[in-house]
């Protein structure tokens, strides 16, 4: 029953990857850049749903939706302000500002929330779920994201096959130009990209810091890195791709935890993103994929 | 008074001067062609007018309002349509989808219908192929999804780029057919293409270009008589 725990706990743990992944695959998709500082947003989200919740006493799942809102924005803004401008530059360039932008917003949160870890008070209070007489619980975090995670991939899918900004987007990302010829405003295609990507990176960080809750400036680091790896290994620019190369990363990550090494596993996990570009550099569900965004 | 009306429009490539002091005018109802050899900057221009390329300097004026400042996405709502050069049909979208998105700033369901049957009516192909993705269709099927999309904007005005590029010699009566259609219902044309003398024969004003310059105008009747146009472009 062991095996199965660590299961449960590696999808939740892969389900929030998949959430912060699919912020980098759409605006890979559609502004054909890697946003780096996508983890750091995750991060602020954290700290914002902290100080509503932990220090101002405002309900959770309040706190969270202040904390999505406020991300939305800080998302476009970073958009407009930072990469906007490059627009058309090479792409060196704008990964190096947004590397610049990740810095930055670490070095903000250090400077707002100093470099003492915060202990994050989690952001789910359902019981955990007890099967087979005790043999196997499920964390009510784990259930919450696991459940939300599916929830947030149905709404995404919805949303881009059938309303007429999801069709958009679809056609911002195969071809700019010809985007414009059908009267799309490809600029503001994009900053919806990254207010979605930044929305859903607020809901990420709260469950991220629900698990483990330890709360410092770099907390969006490391995730932030991993949910990249799993959108490459699920194939980047594909929706349903970050979702199975998160649940795949996260599971092999707890899994190696368990079985392997606790020190291994990160080493392990990321030994399959170079097995994966080796084998089939496009991702799973690379390129052919229709559901390219 | 003019439909469109370009005024010494400049564009440049970095350092290169691919469009010099253009100047040239579409009256409503009007069939208007651009040739040139490749590179005369033809291209150019309707991809300066729809804000693929931008423009350095010059005035564009539309149904006699500036519109200098907003050749971008915006021009889709005033009525003009663009199929652009090399078709740049959304290849991983179904042919619906595709048609679907040339009706993006439209918000009537019944008249975007209307435009559907219209469109499925000129190109039967498109209807029977409409769950296909596009990219898997034909070169001249490519090109039709190219100006059937565009005529689901329902444009005033269409531009039409080198339309029949890489076709066979049916394919291209029949895309000419359609554009000749097309201006009956009342759309306004300017058009650029290669193959001069078929251009011109549906054409009542047109416009030679030389690198970057408008060498010669005026009307085909006069243009397919000059000795030189018929040496450099008509290939006699």
């Amino acid at each position: 029953m062991d095996f199965f725990t660590y299961l449960v706990s590696g999808l939740s743990l892969g389900s929030i990857y998949a959430i912060i992944a699919l912020g980098y695959t759409m605006v890979y998709g559609i502004a054909k850049m890697l946003n780096f500082a996508h983890g750091d947003v995750l991060m602020i989200g954290a700290y914002i749903s902290f100080v509503f919740m932990n220090q101002l006493g405002v309900d959770p799942a309040l706190s969270v939706l202040l904390a999505c809102i406020s991300c939305t924005v800080i998302g476009i803004t970073i958009e407009r302000i930072a990469y906007k401008p490059l627009r058309g530059a090479n792409s060196l360039a704008v990964l190096i500002t947004a590397i610049g932008v990740s810095y930055f917003l670490q070095n903000i949160a250090l400077l707002v929330y100093g470099a003492n870890p915060k202990s994050y008070k989690s952001v789910v209070s359902i019981p955990p779920l007890h099967l087979f007489n005790g043999a196997l619980s499920i964390s009510g975090e784990s259930i919450v994201t696991i459940l939300l995670c599916i929830l947030i991939m149905i709404a995404l899918t919805t949303f881009i096959n059938k309303t007429k900004m999801g069709q958009a987007m679809l056609a911002v990302s195969e071809d700019r130009g010809a985007s414009t010829l059908m009267g799309i405003n490809v600029n503001g295609t994009i900053a919806l990209t990254f207010a979605i990507g930044s929305f859903l990176a607020a809901i990420a960080g709260a469950l991220l810091c629900s698990a483990y809750p330890t709360l410092t400036p770099t907390t969006g680091a490391m995730p932030g890195i991993k949910a990249f790896v799993a959108a490459v290994i699920g194939g980047i620019g594909s929706i349903p791709g970050a979702f199975i190369g998160g649940l795949i990363l996260g599971v092999l990550e707890n899994l190696s935890k368990a079985y392997i090494s606790a020190q291994l596993s990160d080493a392990i996990v990321f030994s399959l993103l170079i097995i994966m570009l080796l084998i089939k550099p496009s991702g799973i569900l690379g390129k052919t994929n229709i559901e390219k965004v | 008074m003019a439909l469109l009306e370009v005024k010494k429009m400049n564009v440049y490539y970095g350092m290169i001067h691919a469009v010099k002091d253009v100047s040239f005018s579409v009256d409503e109802g009007d069939i208007v062609t651009l040739i040139g050899a490749n590179g005369a900057g033809k291209t150019t221009i309707l991809q300066t007018l729809t804000g693929i390329v931008p423009l350095k300097s010059g005035k564009v004026k539309y149904h006699g309002k500036d519109i200098t400042k907003h050749l971008n996405h915006k021009l889709v709502n005033d009525g003009i349509a663009h199929v652009p050069e090399g078709r740049r049909i959304f290849a991983s979208l179904s042919v619906y989808q595709n048609l679907k998105l040339g009706a993006f700033t439209r918000n009537n369901k019944d008249e975007i219908n209307e435009s559907f049957e219209n469109v499925y009516k000129k190109f039967p192909i498109l209807k029977e192929r409409s769950k296909q993705l596009a990219g898997t269709l034909s070169g001249g099927e490519q090109q039709m999804l190219a100006v059937g999309r565009a005529l689901m904007s329902k444009p005033k005005l269409l531009f039409l780029d080198e339309p029949s590029m890489g076709l066979s010699p049916i394919y291209v009566n029949t895309i000419f057919d359609i554009i000749e259609e097309v201006h009956k219902e009342g759309v306004s044309i300017l058009l650029v293409e290669q193959n001069a003398k078929k251009a011109l024969s549906i054409a009542n004003k047109a416009y030679v270009l030389e690198t970057g310059k408008v060498a010669k105008e005026g009307v085909p009747k006069e243009l397919l008589n000059d000795p030189e146009i018929l040496a450099s472009y008509l290939g006699e």
